[in-house]
């Protein structure tokens, strides 16, 4: 067998996607930073002495580096690091959920109204823009004001607002691909159409739907911060990055680490995730090949 | 041009049509939906409840009771507040002031800052000054607004001691230095997302303007830099801001919610959460429903203003 050498590199498009993506310092960083956030998150909390409930009434306000408490302790004596750790399981746990089911919801709604276009399209792309006329804020503190507010309805509620952008991503997507030859011989095979847009269409959407699905990752984290800050989601005891700083502004001239350990760590998180999905952003988009 | 207003104000209305149907739905998913004022005082029978909700017209279809209310919403009848039965369009425009106060303000700032930068950025792209603005505006669209605030309030008025940590104004005094003292620190924190946005679109816009022909055909002119950048570039790089001054607008008032709430300013943000808290849903839902409205009308009038100003959209 007679093998031409080759001055190229041979690559798959995968291969020239992990690079271009390496490339991206910005959003290697962030992914390091969110490996390191959800495994202190996950297995912190085994490894500390303290529980992140467990109230020490003689040990309150502690400063950070003070003695045992590495972060302190907050206006109960409970140790920060410890809510910390916890908070993030909760923080970050609600950002992956809530991006899930908006993904769901906004592939579906998307898919449909992109495929069946017309009147089906036009009423549900309407729907998308009439709910992306209310302020996020303001319709999810609504909608939390009228639910009890917990774990499970905070998630479905930060989801129901958040599907909005992906649909229209979707939408226009599978517009453009229904159009495309494979598409059209799979209609000539005879596939039926949820087949077409589930199993074709969506797919080849894959680049644009993975960026919207990082992006929503960090919407979802910065909105969980929102309402349990304003005292709408997670509850106490349990601990959110968003409800540490529900009480902290009391303490802010007193125990400003209270303030400043949380936010600290939602800043992280989501400029983390805002960074993946531009660096994503930049390696799936082959369009946007640039050195 | 007729046409095209004509086209928007119609897409408008449909939509404003949806968007109150969607509030209609809010307002039925209450505990008690809108009886639930009644249901609270728990002083009422169930006789008593069945004969309000003959009165209210509540036992009639839906459809019927969506129309009435819509018709109503109209009227400018948008019901009474349970804490103390003012009229809710009059209890909202009794706070808009200050929220439009500290919307407007943080906008100029925004629109300054995030042009200069954004501009700035794109004539000199990949600088030091471009990477740092580019980066820096991806952290400030992470940062929590209320965090933010939280910092502010810290470092300058418990720490420097320069700014008052919250209201609008010193008890008993009311001047324009004090009303302007207060209302740094809370336009500032709501001008930090909006300086990005407004840095991100302006610098896209001039970068794609700048690889236009005519920018070349100018420079091949022997036009002076200056006059290619600002007649030429800036001119045409302007007029999509507009249409981000529409799209912002949603974010805005959604940070003016929670930064009124972190500086207690008297606005309609505070309003909407206090009567979240006292569970006042006519309120809460009259500040839903002209939360929106306004957005509504912000984007058509950025819509029609943008094709006043560049004719070549109203063909598309």
């Amino acid at each position: 067998m007679a093998t031409v050498a080759l001055s190229t590199v041979q690559r798959t498009p995968g291969q020239a996607a992990w690079r271009r993506f390496c490339r991206h310092r910005l959003a290697l960083a962030g992914a390091m930073i969110i490996l390191v956030l959800v495994l202190g998150s996950a297995l912190g909390p085994y490894f500390l002495p303290f529980d992140d409930t467990y109230i020490d009434i003689m040990k309150r306000f502690a400063p950070p580096l003070s003695g045992a408490h590495i972060l302190g302790t907050d206006e109960l004596g409970r140790d920060v690091l410890a809510r910390l750790m916890m908070g993030g399981r909760v923080s970050l746990s609600i950002g992956i959920v809530a991006m899930v089911m908006a993904m769901a919801v906004g592939i579906v709604v998307g898919a449909f109204a992109g495929f069946y276009g017309g009147a089906v399209g036009a009423v549900l792309m309407r729907l998308v823009d009439a709910v992306l006329c209310f302020p996020t804020i303001f319709l999810l503190l609504a909608l939390a004001a009228l639910t009890e507010p917990g774990l499970v309805t905070t998630t479905v509620l930060i989801a129901a607002t958040a599907w909005m952008a992906v649909a229209r991503v979707v939408e226009a997507q599978v517009r453009s691909l229904r159009e495309r030859e494979f598409a059209v011989a799979a209609l000539a095979f005879g596939s039926s159409n949820l087949r077409i847009m589930f199993r074709e269409l969506v797919p080849n959407a894959i680049a644009p739907i993975v960026v919207a699905a990082t992006l929503n990752v960090a919407k979802a984290i910065l909105l969980e911060s929102y309402v349990s800050y304003l005292g709408f989601g997670i509850q106490p005891p349990a601990a959110s990055w968003g409800n540490m700083l529900n009480n902290a502004q009391i303490y802010l001239t007193s125990a400003p680490w209270l303030a400043i350990v949380p936010g600290v760590a939602i800043t992280l998180a989501v400029t983390s995730f805002n960074f993946l999905g531009d660096g994503l952003r930049d390696a799936l988009d082959p369009r946007m090949n640039i050195p | 041009m007729a046409r095209y207003v004509a086209n928007r104000l119609a897409q408008a209305i449909m939509l404003l049509v949806i968007v109150s149907a969607i509030g209609f739905a809010i307002l039925h998913l209450a505990p008690g939906g809108p009886l639930s004022q009644f249901a609270v005082s728990g002083q009422m029978t169930q006789e008593d409840l069945d004969r309000v909700t003959r009165q209210l017209g509540l036992d009639r279809p839906l459809p019927i009771q969506y129309l009435d209310w819509f018709g109503r919403m109209l009227k400018g009848d948008w019901g009474k507040s349970y804490r103390d039965g003012e009229a809710v369009l009059s209890v909202i425009s009794s706070h808009l002031g200050a929220t439009l106060e500290l919307m407007a303000t943080a906008t100029i700032i925004a629109v300054l800052l995030g042009c200069w930068i954004g501009i700035l950025g794109a004539l000199r792209r990949y600088s030091v000054f471009d990477t740092l603005a580019t980066v820096g505006a991806m952290i400030a669209l992470s940062i929590p607004t209320f965090w933010f605030g939280l910092v502010t309030i810290y470092v300058f008025s418990v720490k420097l001691g320069w700014l008052p940590a919250g209201n609008r104004q010193t008890v008993g005094d009311g001047s324009f230095l004090d009303l302007l003292h207060h209302l740094i620190a809370p336009a500032m924190v709501l001008a930090l997302v909006e300086t990005a946005m407004w840095g991100r679109f302006m610098r896209s816009s001039m970068l794609e303007v700048i690889n236009q022909d005519y920018i070349r055909t100018a420079r091949a002119k022997g036009l002076p830099e200056w006059r290619i950048l600002t007649v030429h570039g800036l001119r045409n790089a302007l007029l999509p801001m507009i249409t981000v001054a529409g799209l912002q607008f949603p974010t805005l008032l959604g940070g003016a919610l929670v930064a009124e709430t972190v500086f207690t300013w008297p606005g309609m943000g505070r309003l909407f959460l206090d009567s979240i808290g006292y569970r006042d849903y006519p309120v809460v839902m009259g500040i839903l429903m002209f939360s929106a409205t306004m957005v509504l009308i912000g984007s058509l009038l950025a819509d029609i203003l943008y094709a006043v100003v560049d004719p070549r959209i109203r063909v598309g």
